[in-house]
């Protein structure tokens, strides 16, 4: 009896780990607890207006309220989401007239936002996926992306992309690596506004990796979280998804609405998988319900209905459509301000790479004491990797930073 | 323009997830006296779903807030939510609460909560990521339970002894026997209230007894709690086994869901309380809890926990919910009781003390494949392959019909 009264004394946890505070979410926990009245918040990629307030968007007000006096009922949705959200995704995406959604040969489900989806595709990979267990991330890349495919049951690789000597695309790199992963690999892309980087290949550049992964036969995951984010037009954004499609690349898609929408909690996602014939996507589909039930049986309903309202009332759609090009212009001028007050502080750094990077996400360049003097004594918060996000910078407190910046770097 | 073959020209049709296919077949179905008595949700006598009066009350506030927004939540979940749920479910004056070794993972549903509990345990519990331990679930049991665990990487998922269809009751001889004979560390999912399918739950001295012999071999306790305060009226009353469980000492899982009790279905609330020996083991516990929780939705959606949280914390508001659910489980209970007179003034063959016996959601008929079969396409009623019944798909219209239908069923069909 002692024996099991001194068992039952003991946890079942005494071996579990502490785990290590999240890289990217750790950074705003240091920042609330920092007394520091000049302090920036410069870690998450949550988007701020010059205020540095949240930004709800107001065609998701509207919306709001129109599906508020509808009255709706909160029967479980599908396992594969609201339709009318998923349809919208999907046209979103790959654009109306795609030729994929008018033969009916891809499926779409709705996901719990980006990490949702990149999750069920990793989870789809890894069960159904006959090639190579390999995903090949861009270096750098977003830091969950590793963690998300790993607990899928995938493995990680990476190929060149950041060229740290220019601040931009190591071009040559890029092909040079992919040149040589072996065929059938999955090969993750980022569509728009490369996260952590900013850095997104040219058009012409694009054409060429789609031509190289075409005669590597690789398997094509885009991971497009910022559509409309980047250079504050839908299309643009979307155009190497697009364009990849035509070209015959049967891909994987993961779409986020968290930032393009600022719907960030309610967790607004699809994952899109584009098949050969329809026969395929049923099938497709009919798996991708099997993993997802149980996970979380079928995904929430609020979110997912604000995003559809707004995709398909034609007025709320013009709406969006120019307040994310606000929020898009509002960062390329916070860009442009940035390297005007580094220049003013006396810089004698390039800092080009602010203005020729697009979306959330500046790589500053910064190397970690940089960044860790740049936190301890500014009371600046980034990620190690030098990773700004520019949502946080307001005309109000970009003097500040760049002031912080020339007195580590100079 | 050559389309290379297909990588996943391989990938198998897959068979739907058989309660939505029923509802599927029902809503095809044209017949003007079909009934649905599949998928668990919530029906008025109007047979409509309702949207509690309450969640309406709430959901205008929330609306009407403009200093709220969309940003993220916190990985773990809200934590007024979080806190709240736990209370919930352990009681106002629970003394592990105020031990501080009480903790709450938002999560997305009941399937989540069991999901992300599944998940730790396979990392973490009865050594590091040992996918043999095994894992036992009732028989029967709610289908996604197999599914969540398998899924989540155990390789030895076995059933435990529960329904006696013989005496249509608790086998409670076959369950203390198969957790006396389980292997030490074995899991075991058990159903807090209103076991789904059967509804047939433990008495308080037969928990007693469960308890006593799963702490004596050291056996792992997960609850599945989706129906607190939905299965008797009472939320003190529903969470009888679980409290009883904490005050013996167990570190224990509870998979709490809000979606029937608060008919939140649609917004994916639920929580996963973790019960743990001091707050040392929680906090290391809960930390990596954010690990996995990062790698499958980052973090839970806001709109249903702001909802709950915002009910549960304000007293005026929780004991309105607390009617709203008496509503529910009330209508249920009537809805038992005639089913059961009808039958017996039927004349219906075999006894029906089970259907007011049972409680919750769901009624365990007794009707065999056979049977089920018939009622749904000579009567259209639709009601799954195991016999069970949604009690929420009776009212006053449509009981009659039912009851005639379950009689000819089992006067013609053997």
């Amino acid at each position: 009896v002692n024996l099991i009264c001194s068992l039952l004394l003991l946890s079942w946890w005494g071996g579990v780990q502490m785990g290590p505070p999240d890289p990217i979410l750790g950074v705003s926990e240091a920042f609330k607890k920092d007394s520091n009245p000049k302090k920036m918040n410069l870690g998450v990629g949550a988007y701020r207006d010059d205020q540095g307030k949240p930004f709800v968007l107001s065609c998701v007000r509207k919306a709001e309220a129109i599906i508020s006096a509808k009255q709706l009922d909160k029967e479980y949705l599908g396992i594969g989401g609201l339709a009318e959200f998923t349809k919208c995704c999907a046209q979103l995406a790959l654009g109306n007239d795609n030729e994929v959604l008018k033969s009916g040969r891809s499926i779409t489900v709705q996901t719990i936002s980006g990490t949702g989806s990149l999750r069920i595709g990793g989870n789809f990979l890894s069960r159904f996926h006959a090639g190579p267990r390999d995903v090949y991330l861009p270096k750098p890349s977003w830091g969950n992306h590793t963690p998300i495919f790993r607990d899928a049951g995938m493995q990680l690789k990476a190929y060149r992309y950041y060229d740290p000597s220019t601040c931009g695309f190591d071009f040559k790199g890029a092909l040079d690596d992919i040149s040589k992963i072996p065929e059938q690999s999955v090969i993750m892309l980022h569509a728009c506004a490369h996260n952590p980087t900013g850095v997104d290949p040219r058009p012409e550049q694009w054409k060429e990796i789609s031509d190289l992964v075409k005669k590597r036969n690789l398997l094509v995951f885009f991971d497009m979280a910022y559509q409309g984010f980047a250079s504050g037009d839908i299309d643009r954004d979307a155009w190497a998804v697009r364009y990849f499609i035509e070209q015959g690349h049967n891909i994987l898609l993961s779409q986020s609405f968290a930032k393009n929408m600022g719907l960030y909690g309610e967790r607004v996602g699809g994952f899109t998988v584009v098949c050969g014939d329809v026969d395929e996507a049923k099938r497709v589909e009919s798996q991708l319900k099997i993993l997802i039930r149980p996970i979380y049986s079928n995904p929430p309903m609020n979110g997912a209905r604000i995003a559809s309202t707004i995709l398909s009332t034609p007025d709320l759609r013009s709406l969006w459509l120019e307040e994310v090009h606000g929020m898009a212009n509002r960062i390329i001028k916070m860009r442009e301000q940035l390297v005007a007050g580094l220049q003013k502080e006396g810089s004698t750094h390039n800092w080009q790479h602010v203005i020729d990077q697009i979306g959330m996400f500046c790589f500053t360049g910064l190397k970690p004491d940089q960044v860790e003097r740049l936190t301890k004594e500014f009371s600046v918060y980034m990620t190690k990797d030098g990773r700004i996000s520019m949502a946080g910078v307001t005309s109000g407190n970009v003097g500040y930073l760049a002031h912080g910046i020339h007195a580590v770097t100079k | 323009l050559a389309l290379s073959m297909s990588i996943f020209s391989d990938v198998p049709q897959a068979p739907p997830v058989a309660v939505f296919k029923l509802t599927a077949d029902f809503r095809e179905d044209s017949h003007p006296q079909k009934v649905n008595l599949g998928v668990g949700a919530y029906r008025t006598d109007d047979c409509l779903p309702w949207v509690l009066p309450v969640v309406k009350k709430v959901e205008r506030l929330i609306v009407e807030d403009d200093s709220l927004n969309h940003e993220y939540l916190p990985i773990l979940g809200l934590p007024e939510f979080r806190s709240a749920s736990s209370k919930v479910a352990l009681g106002d004056d629970s003394a592990a609460i105020q031990e501080n070794r009480v903790g709450g993972v938002q999560a997305l549903g009941g399937t989540g909560a069991l999901r992300i509990g599944a998940e730790f345990l396979r990392r973490w519990y009865n050594g590091v990521n040992n996918t043999a331990t095994p894992v036992y679930v009732s028989a029967p049991t709610w289908e996604n339970h197999n599914s969540v665990f398998a899924d989540a990487g155990f390789k030895d998922i076995r059933p435990y002894h529960y329904w006696d269809a013989a005496k249509r009751g608790l086998d409670i001889t076959g369950l203390l026997d198969d957790l006396e004979t389980a292997p030490e560390r074995s899991i075991f999912v058990l159903h807090a209230c209103a076991h789904n399918p059967t509804g047939t739950d433990p008495n308080q001295e037969e928990w007693k007894k469960i308890a006593e012999i799963m702490k004596r071999r050291n056996l792992f306790v997960f609850f599945d709690s989706a129906y607190q305060g939905f299965a008797s009226g009472s939320l003190d009353k529903d969470a009888w086994a679980i409290r009883y469980f904490v005050s013996e000492g167990f570190e224990l899982f509870v998979a709490q869901s809000f979606s029937k009790n608060f008919g939140l279905y649609n917004e994916r609330v639920g929580n996963l309380t973790v019960v743990a020996h001091d707050n040392e083991n929680l906090t290391r516990i809960l930390s990596q809890m954010e690990k996995i929780v990062r790698t499958t939705w980052s973090n839970p959606p806001s709109q249903g926990a702001r909802i709950v949280s915002k009910t549960l914390n304000c007293p005026e508001l929780f004991a309105e919910w607390k009617g709203n659910v008496k509503t529910m489980a009330d209508r249920v209970l009537l809805m038992r009781d005639q089913l059961k007179a009808k039958l017996q003034g039927l004349g219906t063959p075999g006894t029906w003390d089970h259907i007011t016996q049972q409680i919750g959601m769901f009624s365990f008929t007794g009707l065999n494949p056979k049977q089920v079969e018939f009622m749904i396409k000579e009567r259209h009623v639709y009601l799954m392959a195991s016999g069970r019944i949604n009690m929420c798909g009776l009212t006053s219209k449509n009981i009659d019909y039912v009851a005639q239908s379950i009689h000819e069923a089992v006067t013609k069909v053997q």
